[in-house]
């Protein structure tokens, strides 16, 4: 089959180019040309070079020992949630039920929290954690807990996490949900037939179904967990100190707060690339988990003799048979 | 290993309450012997499955009882029950080897590992998974997936009965004849109760020594392949196994006389009390029908088509408003499309409401 060639299509994309340019390239690169300069004000701008990158990267000047602190804060705090969300969604995903009206129900209550705008959810756990007149803060006050989450560092954590896992706990335990619904009943049977404990069912069965949506649960929860910005801000504004100033929190500061232009591009660009990198690496991982099963099957063939005209292995394009 | 008796069994997805037509599966009391290789056959929908499933315990039925050596277990999980299933769907443990999935049954009930290895060594040489031993079962072929299933029955040496829904039906057509006769050759080795769900006459027939009909939530024959094919004790048996099934035509019965269409067709038993006001058919199957030149005092038929077979030619005809099959011999045409119909008496049987009736001799 011949395709036909005809170059005026590229007439077509003229203009998704021309807006994708105007919106996204030319403030890129007005931010790129930002990171190389330095300015007091005025409109007034110094060339610097790398000079901002090369301070961002080292510990010791002011602005690379921001950025570090809070990339690494950043990264506990993923790691955190991660280590939270993802066990709490596999068990409220579980512990739900199959069938009846309470699905129903179940899956309102657990989208609610998804549906509330980011600064609303910072507003209503801010006013929650006060110890003043705050539901939360006023109870583990009276029964003795010292909590206070403006002045204590711990608090300030406590709280920022507690609020992100009742934020989107739910999200993977919908993913979770998910790809438990899809588990066909005659496993359930088979298993029970094979003797298996709840436990042995949950790892022979419905863990390695539910591989898949877990990996885009954790990609999703990382990224956005990485970037967060809206609810620590309007909670604890980055304190108390600098205990709980994430990497974007930091950014705005500089760009918005001091209106440092250089500085505040430079950390942008560096942010923008990590997110990159490691969007890269899931995307790598994710695919390759699928690729490799395919290069595993079709390698199979050559690499052992048939031993029997019954057995033969899957030919590495034909779909997945039934269920499996 | 064990006999299973079905006592009064009967299964509603509505509750005991529910009328008793819309039973899933309706009283039944019968024996399954030990050792025996059963069938159960019928349609979409007649129950057969819900059966089955009710004795692997997946399902507790409305009423009655199920004894395994006279011991009653109705009220046993599937876990206590000592029964393997192999599902229409292969079931594999994705994360496993094909040995781990073997092994995961006995690992359950907590076997010692050198036993374990053992039976699994025994097993994975009897289905021929020997050489996949080590491997993921994930990328095995369908039919070798079915064996990983089966064999996950068969390495308990405790089992009381290996059932199978349908088991084949994702499997290809060559393969399909392979795996029956290995489960053929499995259940004279192995002296295993196997009862085996399908909707393929072939399948079952091929398969079992006893094969039981269900029609509609009801067992309607339970028969030797022969026995169906000879004598169905119900028309559907009749329509249902054979290809094509029998000819069932409504007819007026007296004596040793059936009368069709004013014609006269000679019966081998007398059938002189028939139940009043039933309704009366007799049932033929096509190979003892013959269809020759018209002649007089046989009953006359229209030919609508030929089917060639290969080995045989079967006439389809019309009679009046009924359609039947006949067999039509090596050098039968017929030119103006009417023929004469042989019907051979002893292989003709009478209905009544559906049911066989044994005439007298």
């Amino acid at each position: 089959m011949d395709k036909t060639v005809n170059q005026k299509a590229w007439f077509l994309v003229l203009p998704v180019f021309l807006v994708v340019a105007f919106s996204a390239v030319l403030p890129l690169m007005t931010v790129v040309n930002y990171s190389m300069q330095d300015t007091f004000g005025n409109n007034q701008f110094f060339w610097n070079g790398v000079g901002w990158f090369k301070e961002l990267l080292d510990p010791s000047t002011d602005l690379g020992g921001r950025f570090l602190a809070s990339l690494g804060r950043n990264l506990f705090f993923s790691m955190v949630i991660l280590a939270i969300q993802v066990p709490l969604g596999i068990v409220v995903a579980l512990s739900m039920p199959r069938e009846g009206w309470t699905v129903a129900a179940c899956l309102i209550i657990l989208a609610l929290p998804l549906l509330i705008p980011w600064n609303v959810v910072g507003t209503i756990w801010q006013i929650f954690g006060r110890p003043d007149i705050g539901l939360l803060g006023y109870v583990l006050n009276a029964i003795g807990i010292d909590y206070n989450y403006v002045s204590n560092e711990v608090d300030a954590w406590v709280t920022v996490i507690v609020m992100d896992v009742w934020h989107w706990t739910s999200l993977v335990a919908l993913l979770c949900y998910a790809g438990l619904k899809s588990i066909p009943d005659a496993y359930y049977q088979a298993a029970q037939i094979d003797g298996a404990s709840r436990w042995a069912v949950f790892k022979a069965i419905q863990l390695p179904k539910m591989n898949r949506v877990l990996l885009i649960a954790v990609l999703l929860r990382f990224m956005d967990s990485f970037m967060i910005y809206t609810e620590p801000f309007v909670v604890t504004g980055g304190g108390p100190g600098n205990s709980t100033t994430f990497v974007s929190i930091e950014l705005v500061k500089i760009a918005l707060g001091q209106f440092d232009l250089g500085k505040a591009a430079a950390l942008s660009l560096v942010y923008n690339l990590i997110i990159l990198i490691v969007c890269w690496i899931f995307y790598t991982v994710m695919t390759n988990a699928g690729v490799e099963r395919k290069v595993q099957a079709s390698s199979e063939p050559a690499a052992e003799p048939k031993p029997s005209a019954a057995l033969k292995p899957v030919p590495a394009l034909k779909p997945k048979e039934g269920v499996a | 290993m064990a006999r299973i008796d079905l006592v009064d069994l009967a299964h509603s997805y509505g509750g005991n309450d529910a009328p008793q037509e819309s039973f899933a599966l309706k009283p039944v009391t019968m024996t399954w012997r030990q050792g025996g290789a059963y069938a159960l056959l019928g349609p979409s929908g007649c129950g057969k499955t819900t059966l089955l499933n009710v004795i692997s315990g997946i399902i507790t039925p409305s009423r009655g009882k199920i004894l395994f050596d006279g011991v009653d277990i109705t009220p046993l999980s599937t876990q206590k029950r000592n029964i393997a299933q192999v599902f229409q769907f292969p079931v594999i443990y994705d994360t496993m080897t094909v040995g781990q999935n073997l092994a995961f049954p006995l690992k359950n009930r907590g076997v010692a590992k050198a036993d374990i290895d053992r039976r699994v060594a025994e097993i994975g040489r009897l289905l021929d998974l020997e050489p996949y031993l080590n491997r993921k079962a994930t990328r095995l072929t369908a039919d070798a997936k079915q064996k990983i299933s089966l064999g996950r029955g068969l390495v308990r040496n405790d089992v009381a009965a290996v059932l199978f829904d349908e088991p084949l039906t994702v499997i290809d057509p060559e393969l399909k004849w392979q795996l029956r006769s290995k489960l053929k050759a499995l259940h004279r080795e192995l002296d295993l109760t196997m009862i085996y769900v399908t909707h393929d006459q072939t399948e079952a027939l091929t398969f079992a020594d006893t094969v039981v009909v269900m029609h509609d939530g009801r067992v309607v024959q339970s028969g030797t392949p022969a026995e169906l094919f000879d004598k169905p004790a119900h028309t559907f048996v009749g329509y249902f196994i054979g290809s094509p099934g029998m000819n069932i035509l409504p007819a007026e019965v007296r004596g040793r006389e059936a009368k069709i269409d004013g014609h006269v067709i000679a019966l081998n038993r007398s059938y002189d009390n028939l139940p009043a006001g039933a309704k009366i058919e007799i049932g033929v199957r096509p190979e003892f029908v013959e269809v020759v030149a018209p002649a007089p005092g046989l009953l006359t038929a229209r030919i609508e088509r030929i089917d060639d077979l290969g080995r045989i030619r079967f006439a389809r005809a019309r009679l009046g408003d009924a359609k039947l099959a006949a067999r039509a011999p090596a050098g039968f045409t017929s030119s103006d499309a009417t023929a004469g119909l042989k019907f051979d008496p002893s292989h003709v049987h009478v209905y009544a409401d559906s049911l066989l009736v044994e005439g007298a001799a």
